[in-house]
Formats: structure tokens, C-alpha cells, sequence
């Protein structure tokens, strides 16, 4: 099928796989999920920034639907999520600016693409690390097996990565804010605007939601448990999306027939997702999500390479 | 108070039962959806990113986020007036 805006012709049947896999990914990791459907774009032959832009509108519709889901399970914390919308959306805004002007050297596909190899490798080396070492800690402190159904999964959520968040606690500079649903008694306002700008700032330059960044963010420089992590991460993604869904439309860069049918796998995938995450507890979500941004930079190695990209 | 392994297998068994009517519901409405994005929005959006780049933005933020809502929406109606009729 052709979709004119891009230029390209893709089987809806890819599209609708493609959504539905990053949808159920996106749902239970709290990701856009733009680590996979960027590389499946790029090969089925998208030009990079209709990947970027196209890949924004998508995750919006996608993030919506998981997002509600979470919200029922009570995995989001909305007061985290509303501070963080100023510096996601300056960071989204920063990105943007950049890959407009990559675009007009013509390459940039060899400047996006290896930053997000080496991105990818390295979220994926870090959260390796953190994973083995919680779960020696735990196995060496013997704790007993079993879960809580009075407890909140979130509550009982271990990382071997504490000692960054209690170091960006710490930090002074004020004001300081409480949030008491991710059982955090002060953090400087600052901290969690820097976190949200660089999830921001990746968004509007690689695609997606940036929560391949941003979760980690969460996770290790705000202390945040990780089922709460991915809820409101979801809900951080739905504004950053949006916006930079509108910014890279008017540069051009949106095909939203691709996203609209995209959406259609994604919808279902992620209610799937959000859904799951009820059923694991925070170090088996963080481990499980280790292997997703290798597969996503293989796959845009492998784009590169071949030049599937060309158009 | 533990959760055993079979506790959590009836609580996971129960929630999958309505979860399936909604992913089938679900899955017809987008089906349908699918079609008629393709045959009635195409030209039109091509037209719109040519000529009018504001509005294209405008509206396909507006598309997407209208998909997202009313596909869950309409299930979770549909959801509820399925459930009752098949406990009766």
C-alpha cells in the first residue's frame, strides 16, 4: 500500500505487527517503544524524519490508551508528572530545533541513527549492572518469597541503583517538593526538571516518547518505583508525544496515515501490556526491559548497513 | 498476608476471561476503523500537509488522540452492555 505523504509503500499488515508488538511492549515497560518501531520503520524504507515525527504521533494514541490503564491500577504519580510537563517540553522543543537542522545537511540519518546505538548500548550496560547486583543483594539477605496482596508492588521495589537517588535527594538547591506517591519526602524541583528535559530533548530528536531515557531517569536519578515509573512515565509521554507530534507536522516530518494504522496493532497492544504489569514485580520489569534497546540497535545498525533507508 | 501461587492463578484466570471480550471487541472496532481511515482520509490528508501545514498538524494530533479515546471508550460501552447479558 502506498502512503503518499512519506512516499513509501508498506504492507498494512507490517504496520499493524509492528504497532501491536510496541504497543505491548509500551504498555508493560512504560516505553513509546520508538527503540523498535523506529529501526522497523526505518527498514520498511521511511525516510529518518518521517520516522521521528511519524513515530511521535503514533505512541500519542498508543500512551492514551495504556495510560488510562495504569491510571485504574493506580500506577501514576500525576503531581511528578505535572512538574515534569515545562522541562519535557523545552527538552522536546531542543530536540526538534536540532534534527531540523541535521535534516538540512542531508545526512542525518548517520548523525540520528549511530546516537542512538550508543544510547541504546548504554541504558542497556547500565540496567544489565543494576539487575544482577539487586538480585545478588537479595539472594544474599534471604528474603522471604512471596508477595503481599496488601502491599503495592511498587512498595516492596528494590535497586542495587539507590545510591544515585538518595545522592539527587540530597540535592539543595531549592525549592523542594514532596511525592508522596512514589514515597519520596523531599527532592529538588530542579532535579526532576533536568530529568524531564532529557527525556524531552530525546524525544524531539530520536523519536518516541524517550522512554528508554526517561525510565531509566525515573528509576535511578529520582528514586521512582517502577511500577510507578511506568505509569507515569506513560502519562509524561502523552504530553511530550503531543507536542512534538504538532512541532515535527508542521516541519513536515508526520506521515499520520502510517501512524493512525500503526496505531490500530498498537491499541490493543498496549492495553495487553498495562494489564501485565500487575502480575510482576519492579527487578523481573527491569530486567525483562534489559534486551529491548539492544534488539532496537541492532535493528538500526542493520538499517544503516544495508541502506534500506535510501530514498 | 501471602500471596500463593494458586491465589494468583485464579485472580489472573479471572481477570483473562473479560479481558478477551474486550481485546474482541476491541479488535472488530479497530478493523473497522482501519478501513475507513484508509479509503475516506487519504486524499484529503495529502491535500491538507501540501497546502495547509497548520491545520494538518491541528488535525492529526486531533486524529490521533480522537483514535486512542473513542476506540476505548466505545469498547468499554460495549464492554458493559455485553458483561450482564452474558452472566444472565
Amino acid at each position: 500500500m502506498i502512503f503518499p505523504i512519506a512516499g513509501v509503500t508498506i504492507a498494512p499488515a507490517y504496520l499493524i505487527g509492528v504497532g501491536f508488538i510496541v504497543g505491548l511492549l509500551g504498555g508493560f515497560f512504560g516505553v513509546g517503544g520508538s527503540f523498535l518501531a523506529g529501526p522497523a520503520l526505518f527498514a520498511a524504507g521511511v525516510p529518518m524524519n518521517f520516522v521521528v515525527g511519524t513515530d511521535l504521533a503514533h505512541i500519542v494514541g498508543k500512551s492514551i490508551v495504556a495510560a488510562r490503564k495504569h491510571r485504574a491500577l493506580g500506577n501514576i504519580d500525576i503531581k511528578l508528572g505535572a512538574i515534569m510537563v515545562l522541562g519535557t517540553i523545552a527538552g522536546v522543543e531542543g530536540g526538534a530545533q536540532l534534527i531540523q537542522w541535521l535534516k538540512l545537511s542531508a545526512r542525518v540519518e548517520w548523525v540520528v541513527g549511530p546516537t542512538f546505538i550508543v544510547v541504546l548500548l548504554g541504558i542497556a550496560g547500565f540496567m544489565t549492572w543494576e539487575s544482577l547486583t539487586t538480585l545478588r543483594n537479595q539472594r544474599r539477605a534471604q528474603r522471604p518469597r512471596g508477595d503481599s496482596i496488601a502491599e503495592h508492588p511498587s512498595r516492596r521495589d528494590h535497586s542495587a541503583g539507590a545510591f544515585i537517588s538518595r545522592a539527587v535527594h540530597r540535592i539543595s538547591l531549592p525549592p523542594h517538593v514532596s511525592l508522596p506517591v512514589s514515597g519520596i519526602a523531599k527532592v529538588s524541583i530542579w532535579a526532576i526538571l533536568l530529568v524531564a528535559f532529557i527525556g524531552g530533548f530525546f524525544s524531539g530528536f530520536l523519536g518516541g516518547g524517550a522512554g528508554y531515557i526517561r525510565m531509566p531517569c525515573l528509576l535511578y536519578l529520582l528514586g521512582i518505583p517502577t511500577h510507578i515509573a511506568v505509569g507515569t512515565d506513560l502519562f509524561e509521554i502523552i504530553i511530550s508525544a503531543s507536542y512534538g507530534t504538532v512541532t515535527h507536522a508542521l516541519k513536515g516530518n508526520v506521515d499520520i496515515l502510517i501512524a493512525l494504522v500503526m496505531h490500530t496493532g498498537a491499541a490493543i497492544g498496549a492495553q495487553i501490556g498495562a494489564t501485565l504489569t500487575q502480575y510482576f514485580g519492579g527487578l523481573r520489569i527491569r530486567m525483562a526491559f534489559i534486551p529491548l534497546p539492544l534488539i532496537g540497535a541492532g535493528l538500526m545498525l542493520h538499517g544503516l548497513l544495508t541502506g534500506h533507508h535510501a530514498k | 498476608m501471602v500471596m500463593k501461587p494458586n491465589a494468583m492463578n485464579r485472580k489472573f484466570t479471572t481477570a483473562l476471561k473479560p479481558f478477551l471480550v474486550e481485546l474482541a471487541v476491541y479488535g472488530l472496532l479497530v478493523t473497522v476503523y482501519f478501513f475507513l481511515v484508509l479509503h475516506l482520509l487519504g486524499n484529503g490528508l495529502q491535500n491538507l500537509y501540501q497546502h495547509d501545514r497548520r491545520y494538518y498538524a491541528a488535525l492529526s494530533l486531533g486524529l490521533i488522540i480522537g483514535q486512542g479515546l473513542l476506540l476505548e471508550i466505545l469498547t468499554r460501552l460495549l464492554l458493559g452492555w455485553l458483561t450482564p447479558r452474558r452472566e444472565n
